[in-house]
């Protein structure tokens, strides 16, 4: 499929039609000083003009010079909000007057959204939970069902953010698969006072996209057009705020649970679990069993859950993780470790929201490596213990030649 | 998005057979028996409602029980793998949820999700010494594999039962152990940490069991259920006797609120215990128990 060009009125088209197709419409829009997700009544109510500087425990939105639509990366808000709810009823139940109870057959219809202004790295996100949801032998079924429904329109990324790792995560600067529609946006920046107005470079990436097309205008994109929006995108990339070496980072992990390292992560932070309820990956959830005040209803809510609290791992006697050590590698080893043993997949898109809304200033990027630095001199102390002498040709750790 | 390393590839668990059911929601079975085996453990026997049919389970599997707007535990399967249309389980009073069911009347109704959960080796055993080890409540999770041994006793070598308890009166299925201590071809060791009453057997925890048990370290394969605690002890003393880790099957308590892999709370290191366990073999889980609070 081609790329087409349109300006930034096709975004009042796309919202249209869009709400045409009966979807509920979310994306990004200013609230009390931060860019979060919202159910938007038109493209006008984007963050227009903004952009946001965002460094560990740091954000604050600022002015641009120019009128882009798209011009911020994330907040602290992530899409699974919509697809996963912080809470969610599950079911209900009636006591009968023998001693018995039924589920009730709620009618249980979830609501079709079409989210607009997904970046490359919560594209990435969306796919990840994905396999944790429905990917397994058991599948989330109201999940499932707002999945189904739901129609993404992915914005790639001319201007990363101070806390983004998405290029060595191989998540973006642009997104691959996972959208309907994927729009770039290209801005020149203002000149004298004058503020540039964006076009967009379009590629669809499903026939429900396609079918969309007709009513966004635009013309087919010049080849120099698509070059420079890919010159654009290949610059974001070398402008990544955080970078993360994730060769064997997985093994270095799991050797590393008895790192001494894991404590200084672990003496700053608070365990308000802030980095798992803006991860647009984690996924912990619990649930919460409760009557009415008559007894004769009851109900099941599942509601986000976080592995920084002792309830997480509670058994009987005492939670499996007491130490707030633990629960940060927990954490950190999960997102970049043992999820691909259980899911097959990385749990981290270097989207930087952990680093940013961490009100310690806890860099996961920076824990990871010096884990990963110090797992690595560990293991060529190891090397050199063991590896041959020219003289000997024996091992220094060889008993023989030791003793 | 990164994918796992080659050395280490993810396998995707196999499909059910249903997955158009909702793995949430819970079906009210009825309390059919009731039995206290001693001050604070009860046994029950549950039926399913009418047009429901029983799914079958293999010793070691458990199931998600909930009591009416208190709460849902993990219980495992206690009864016979081969008597089907009912379902056992023995459970511990220690908290809330569990001091509601035992709260619970014959006729009563009790919310059943399962069952779950990887199994002990019973097949893989076959041709095979059997040693269960087993401390406190950790013997009627593996009391469905002794059935299912016993009623195919000619397809093992010898079958052991090393149980430990805290008191005499803490011992389970007191009647059972009697009956089963007089087999001629099943050995039981019992032993209590604390004698009471006139108690003449062992006292002591239960690894002394394994470290005296007649066993043959290339033909047995182990089962352990109990505290943590008595697992890795045992294992040890296993290992010392030269039964290889890969031989040797835990079954692991994590927190469990979903029982099907979609609520993050029983991992231990890469393993989701619902889904993965809780039977691991002793090679998968003893570097993570080993290091504590994984
Ligand atoms: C696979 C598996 C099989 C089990 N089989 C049995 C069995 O056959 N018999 C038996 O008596 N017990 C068994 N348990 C332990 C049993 O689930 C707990 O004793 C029970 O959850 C305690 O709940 P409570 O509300 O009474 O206790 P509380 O202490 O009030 O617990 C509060 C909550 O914490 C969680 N929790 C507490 N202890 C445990 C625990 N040990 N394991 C998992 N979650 C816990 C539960 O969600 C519980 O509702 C098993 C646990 C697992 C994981
Ligand atoms: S761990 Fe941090 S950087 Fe990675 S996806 Fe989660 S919030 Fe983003
Ligand atoms: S790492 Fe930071 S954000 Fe996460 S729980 Fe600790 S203090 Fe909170």
């Amino acid at each position: 499929m081609a790329v087409r060009r349109l300006e930034a009125a096709a975004l009042d088209a796309l919202f249209g039609a869009l709400r045409r197709r009966g979807y509920t419409l979310v994306g990004p829009t200013l609230h009390d000083g931060a860019i979060v997700y919202d159910e938007l009544d038109g493209a006008d109510q984007l963050p227009i003009g903004w952009t946001e500087v965002q460094d560990a425990g740091h954000y604050r939105v600022v002015r641009r010079d120019d009128d882009a639509r798209f011009g911020y990366t994330v907040g602290p808000y992530a899409w699974k909000r919509y697809l996963h709810p912080p809470a969610l009823r599950l079911w209900r139940a009636e006591r009968d007057a023998e001693g018995g109870f039924e589920l009730l057959d709620d009618a249980h219809e979830v609501p079709r959204y079409a989210f607009v202004g997904v970046r490359p790295c919560d594209v990435a996100a969306i796919a990840i939970q994905d396999r944790v949801f429905m990917g397994g032998a058991h599948v989330d079924h109201d999940y499932q069902a707002r999945r189904a429904g739901a129609f993404i329109v992915a914005v790639n990324c001319t201007e990363p953010g101070g806390t983004c790792f998405c290029a060595s995560m191989d998540t973006g600067p642009k997104a691959r698969a996972g959208y309907d529609l994927l729009l770039t946006e290209i801005v020149e920046p203002g000149r004298n006072g004058q503020r540039a107005e964006p076009v967009y470079l379009l590629e669809v990436g499903s026939e429900r996209g396609e079918e969309l097309l007709s009513e966004l205008g635009g013309r087919p994109a010049r080849d120099d057009e698509v070059a420079e929006g890919e010159r654009r995108l290949a610059e974001a990339a070398d402008k990544m705020g955080r970078t993360l070496d994730t060769h064997g980072l997985a093994d270095a992990l799991r050797r590393s649970l008895d790192n001494s390292r894991w404590d200084e992560p672990a003496a700053r932070c608070l365990a308000c679990g802030n980095c798992t309820l803006a991860c647009p990956t984690c996924f912990c959830n619990t649930v919460e069993d409760t009557t009415d005040l008559t007894g004769a209803f009851a109900e099941r809510t599942r509601r986000w859950d976080s592995c920084f609290t002792h309830d997480l791992s509670y058994i009987h006697g005492g939670p499996v993780r007491v130490s707030l050590k633990s629960r940060y590698r927990q954490w950190a080893t999960h997102k970049l470790g043992t999820w691909m043993e259980q899911f097959g997949t990385s749990g981290c898109v270097g989207c930087g929201r952990c680093i940013t809304w961490c009100p310690a200033a806890i860099d996961l990027t920076e824990e990871v490596a010096a884990i990963a630095a110090s797992a690595q001199a560990r293991a060529t102390r190891r090397q050199a213990r063991v590896a041959p002498s020219p003289e000997t040709g024996k091992g220094v750790g060889d008993a023989a030649t030791t003793r | 998005m990164l994918q796992p390393p080659a050395d280490r590839p993810f396998a995707p668990p196999p499909a059910v057979a249903a997955p158009d059911l909702d793995p949430m929601r819970t079906v009210p079975f009825r309390v059919a028996g009731l039995h206290v085996d001693n001050e604070d453990t009860f046994t029950l026997e549950l039926t399913p409602p009418a047009g429901h049919e029983l799914a079958p389970f293999k010793p070691g599997q458990f199931n998600m029980l909930y009591v009416f707007g208190v709460g849902e535990v993990p219980i495992s399967i206690s009864g016979d793998p081969d008597r089907p249309g009912v379902l056992v389980h023995t459970t511990r009073e220690v908290g809330a949820v569990t001091q509601a069911m035992r709260g619970l009347r014959i006729g009563d109704a009790i919310g059943v999700r399962g069952p779950f959960g990887s199994s002990w080796p019973v097949e893989a055993a076959e041709g095979r010494d059997v040693v269960l080890i087993a401390g406190g409540i950790g013997l009627p999770p593996l009391r469905p594999a002794l059935y299912h041994v016993l009623a195919r006793r000619e397809r093992y070598g010898r079958v052991m039962l090393l149980y430990g308890a805290r008191t005499p009166e803490d011992m389970m299925f007191p009647d059972e152990l009697a009956k089963w201590r007089a087999m001629f071809d099943l050995e039981v060791h019992v032993t209590v940490d604390r004698a009471t009453g006139n108690w003449r057997g062992n006292v002591g925890v239960v690894t002394p069991l394994v470290k005296r048990a007649p066993i043959d370290p290339r033909r047995t394969v182990a089962m352990i259920c109990g505290p943590e605690i008595m697992i890795r002890f045992a294992c040890q003393e296993l290992a010392r006797r030269g039964v290889s880790p890969q031989d040797t099957y835990v079954s692991l308590e994590r927190n469990m609120k979903c029982a099907v892999g979609l609520c993050g709370h029983c991992q231990v290191g890469g393993h989701l215990v619902c889904r993965d366990g809780p039977v691991f073999s002793y090679d998968q889980v003893e570097r993570l128990l080993d290091q504590g609070e994984v």
